[in-house]
């Protein structure tokens, strides 16, 4: 069960993939993830934006981005939702595939799919595209 | 302050570009594009990145890499990696590019290589 929730907004534009980042990266310390798993949330997060940014809402400035961060002992949860026009997420070829590894795009979803432990795709109400990305956080025994 | 700096220096016929910062959307990736492109139209065909000063990288600096990485072959010249980070090192993998790229932790063996 997710403990606590955090939910912000950001314009579409490519400077709002840091200030995600940033973002993740400090709710996810407070939460008490380790180096490994906040480099995999940092690339998750990154990619889950620029997609929104450049795919979903195309660049338009005036459509948001929005996120929100979870977490519970076990686990850190993302969402991320563009208003756009949406996308079926099992069109994108597979980068690994020999016949598309000159491709200059198409890394983002693996990268997403590898770094998380979840990963799934939505349509909410209201429009766009939603992605929610769980990481299973690691057992830490805490002695006081 | 940008995302990427780079330095360049020759070495023989082959262009060495020392990168420093990171590669992703935006910045960074355009100003590796810019480079690459800039160095080929100076006739510059052999090229080899030095990534030790690249501590970021995401799947559009990786794209970057790749398109480089192509442009360099249609010129019929050769594009090569040094210095890889274990974290860049493990992002090619994950994408299958370690066997795509020539890459080098010694400067010397990869310029032999040309």
């Amino acid at each position: 069960m997710i403990a606590e929730k955090t939910e912000i907004l950001l314009p579409s534009k490519l400077e709002s993939v840091d200030k995600a980042a940033a973002e993740a990266a400090r709710i996810a310390t407070r939460s008490g993830l380790d180096e490994s798993e906040l480099f995999c949330v940092d690339m998750a997060v990154r990619e889950a934006v620029a997609n929104a940014i450049k795919h979903g809402n195309k660049l338009d400035e005036s459509q948001k981005v929005e996120l929100t961060f979870g977490h519970s002992p076990e686990s850190f949860e993302i969402t991320v939702r563009d208003f756009g026009g949406g996308f079926a997420v099992d069109d994108v070829a597979d980068c690994t595939a020999e016949e598309n590894l000159l491709k200059a795009s198409g890394r983002g979803i693996h990268f997403m799919r590898s770094f998380m432990d979840e990963v799934e795709w939505s349509n909410p109400p209201g429009g766009g595209t939603m992605v929610k990305m769980v990481k299973n956080v690691k057992f830490r025994l805490i002695i006081l | 302050m940008g995302e990427l700096s780079m330095t360049e220096r020759q070495a023989g016929d082959v262009t060495i570009l020392d990168l420093n910062g990171k590669i992703t959307i935006g910045e960074g990736s355009v100003a590796l594009r810019n480079a690459v492109r800039r160095l080929l139209g100076e006739g510059k065909k052999n090229i080899l990145l030095n990534l030790a000063g690249v501590g970021y990288l995401d799947s559009s600096g990786i794209g970057e890499l790749v398109s480089s990485f192509t442009a360099v072959n249609k010129e019929q010249g050769q594009l090569k990696l040094l210095n890889l980070t274990q974290k860049i090192q493990d992002l090619l993998a994950i994408t299958k590019l370690l066997t795509v790229f020539d890459c080098y932790d010694s400067e010397a063996e990869a310029l032999s290589k040309y």
